[in-house]
């Protein structure tokens, strides 16, 4: 969706769309660093901080020993003392090593010390599926974190998203987990030109429809737009809204109504886990807000409650994918 | 050599913590306090001597038993017994009680309810220190305090790596009490000297008796001097003893009364109170001192009691700095 044909829009990745977000708020507060696991020499994993020790020094682009829990409790010490830190994690299951410094610290600080304590902390890290991963290095683990108040979590599925987001992020004052899908990374957008920033908290109806409402988090998004269009291009055709909240906390609830409201039925797609994933909090709090305008149960679409495979096959068994998307709004609407 | 005002002062702030805490022990049992408490009650040595070297604007990070960390680094014992009694006017408005008071005009940045929490918290501020002062600011330090328990947590082995590897200006403060919580630290690692751990990090260790406040000072001060110059962290194990359990309540079924008897014996504040009439500091200036702790544990005390309860209508904020209208938390 264009917000607007006036903007100028270039059409870059979604990995150049973070890159271009470091870099422009780096310039525009000296307080901003970053630190992580081969972000500064090799330019991230990925490739997404490529550039920036060139442009930026070593003392502003660090690279840190593997050590998750150091480095987010160092960054949670910077971030205290006046620095605006963006520490990356490169797998979104290592978050795990650093469990204490993020659950019990960083998303604690401000509220047990009564207000005193300012973490504005960014923390960057790859969220989902790559492809023959296995289990450690392919979880999509946000709603892990959901339960943690504290923290806020945001999960870009564009270019634009992602760059619009990560420098609200970094200009907040509050720790934002900034999950990056790593097979968004090349996809490509319009991103509109300039000192583009999007608010935290503000879902984004993709594509609009009236038969039913499709919630896609992360890296499904782009599965659900194409189950809209193969519903859409029916001999009944389907019409299917699709909405991305782009941050679960806070989460634009309001819009999600809205569409309910509209469509009377709800699938919610995305690939943590079914079990305690996004969506059943999602599903629960519709059902607490909107149930009266609900004409069928909502459905979910994530993967199934196993760790994930490594054989190519079984890993996509347990994926969800768009045939199962588009199975669940037909469900839904018999 | 410190001046007799400032001895005096060390001999004044041991006492204040010793005066508060067994305040605090008996508030507690009368009611005013709702939550558990960890006595620093034997180890005030470390608290003051570490805090004397430090500057105002230096920060430390504190602990479960971390009432003496405060009170030594300029705390309000009057907001602390408020926080206690979860007043709204206590240091954490009874959002944090024992476990996290927290001020940062005066480089508090929280006592923490896990034992290595506030290692690579205070590496992170040394961290903004070693920064800020490549562009121009004063090179400020940060001094973390954690028991020899935590140096079994991987959170303090990542702060040291960190530390050494990035010369940071951070003081590592570990006050060996000899227990981790009820097991024995020879149960608990197998070095005796836990500075010995230092040298894996590549930085000096040093033991000194934590029971003795100059000794802490002067130690401290060596370290505060090094990282000040840009010459990197220090570890300083302080030698030391709780007369209280681990908590309040305690049954202490892992020790003997015949050890806490002859730990009582080496008492830092007594001990230091003779040392000060040797060296020539009069008993009328010891005695105002004294007078002015229990007069200041007194209105503490009065103070939490006529401050108004942690209102219940402020227990949704301050979970975040930004708000966004219209969204769900």
């Amino acid at each position: 969706m264009i917000d607007s044909l006036n903007d100028r829009m270039r059409t870059i990745s979604y990995s150049e769309a973070i890159n271009e977000a470091l870099r422009e708020e780096m310039q525009r507060d000296p307080n901003v660093f970053i630190l992580g696991e081969d972000v500064a020499t090799m330019g991230g994993v990925f490739g997404v901080t490529a550039g920036l020790l060139e442009q930026f020094g070593p003392e502003r682009v660090m690279d840190t020993p593997i050590s998750e829990a150091g480095v987010i409790g160092a960054a949670l010490g910077a971030a205290m003392m006046g620095m605006r830190p963006v520490a990356e994690i490169m797998f979104g299951d290592f978050l795990g090593c650093a469990g204490d410094q993020l659950i019990n610290q960083v998303a604690k600080a401000r509220y047990m010390s009564g207000g005193k304590a300012r973490v504005p902390l960014t923390i960057r890290v790859t969220t989902g599926a790559p492809g023959a991963a296995a289990a450690q290095h392919s979880q999509s683990p946000e709603s892990w974190f959901m339960n943690v108040p504290g923290l806020k979590i945001a999960c870009p599925a564009t270019p634009a998203d992602a760059k619009g987001l990560l420098k609200t992020a970094i200009r907040g004052e509050d720790p934002v987990l900034f999950f990056e899908h790593k097979m968004l990374y090349a996809t490509k957008g319009a991103v509109p030109d300039g000192d583009h920033v999007v608010e935290l908290g503000q879902a984004r109806v993709v594509r609009e429809g009236a038969d039913v409402t499709i919630i896609a988090i992360g890296g499904m998004l782009p599965r659900a737009l194409e189950a809209a269009q193969t519903l859409a291009a029916r001999d009944r055709a389907i019409s299917c809204e699709v909405i991305d909240p782009r941050t679960l906390v806070p989460l634009d609830l309001p819009t999600l109504i809205d569409s309910v409201k509209k469509t009377g039925r709800v699938v919610i797609v995305h690939e943590a886990h079914k079990r305690a994933g996004p969506g059943a909090e999602i599903a629960a709090l519709l059902a607490e807000h909107a149930v009266d305008y609900l004409d069928s149960p909502i459905a979910r679409v994530a993967a199934k409650n196993v760790p994930l495979p490594y054989a190519p096959a079984l890993e996509q068994f347990v994926l969800p994918n768009t045939q199962d998307i588009i199975d669940a709004v037909l469900r839904v609407l018999r | 050599m410190l001046s007799h005002h400032k001895l005096i002062e060390l001999y004044r702030l041991m006492l204040l913590i010793r005066r508060f805490e067994l305040r605090a022990i008996d508030e507690r049992r009368q009611g005013l306090i709702p939550g558990f408490i960890h006595p620093y009650v034997g180890e005030e040595a470390c608290a003051v001597g570490a805090c004397a070297a430090l500057n105002r604007d230096d920060v430390i990070t504190s602990t479960h038993r971390g009432h003496g960390h405060l009170i030594a680094k300029g705390g309000d014992v009057r907001l602390m017994m408020a926080e206690l009694a979860a007043r709204e006017t206590g240091y954490c408005a009874g959002k944090g009680g024992s476990l996290h008071m927290t001020d940062f005009d005066l480089g508090i940045m929280g006592a923490n309810g896990i034992v290595a929490g506030g290692i690579p918290m205070a590496v992170g501020a040394a961290l903004a220190f070693k920064k800020q002062a490549a562009n121009g600011a004063p090179m400020r330090v940060a001094l973390s305090f954690f028991g020899d328990g935590a140096t079994n947590e991987g959170a303090f082995h990542e702060a040291l790596n960190l530390a050494g590897l990035w010369k940071l200006p951070v003081i590592f403060f570990c006050e060996n009490n000899l227990y981790g919580e009820g097991t024995p630290q020879n149960k608990q690692a197998p070095v005796s000297q836990l500075s010995l751990r230092a040298q894996a990090y590549a930085m000096p260790g040093v033991t000194v008796d934590g029971n003795d406040v100059l000794a802490v000072y002067q130690a401290t001060r060596a370290a505060v001097e090094r990282a000040r110059h840009g010459a990197g962290p220090t570890f300083i194990e302080g030698l030391t003893y709780r007369y209280r359990g681990h908590y309040e309540g305690d049954p202490q079924v892992y020790r003997s009364p015949q050890e806490v008897a002859e730990w009582q014996a080496r008492d830092p504040i007594p001990r230091f109170r003779r040392w000060l009439v040797e060296a020539g500091v009069s008993e009328s200036d010891i005695e105002q001192a004294e007078g002015q702790v229990l007069a200041m544990v007194d209105e503490a005390v009065d103070y939490a009691r006529k401050a108004p309860p942690a209102r219940v209508q402020d227990a949704l904020s301050g979970v975040y700095g930004n708000a966004h209208n219209g969204a769900v938390f």
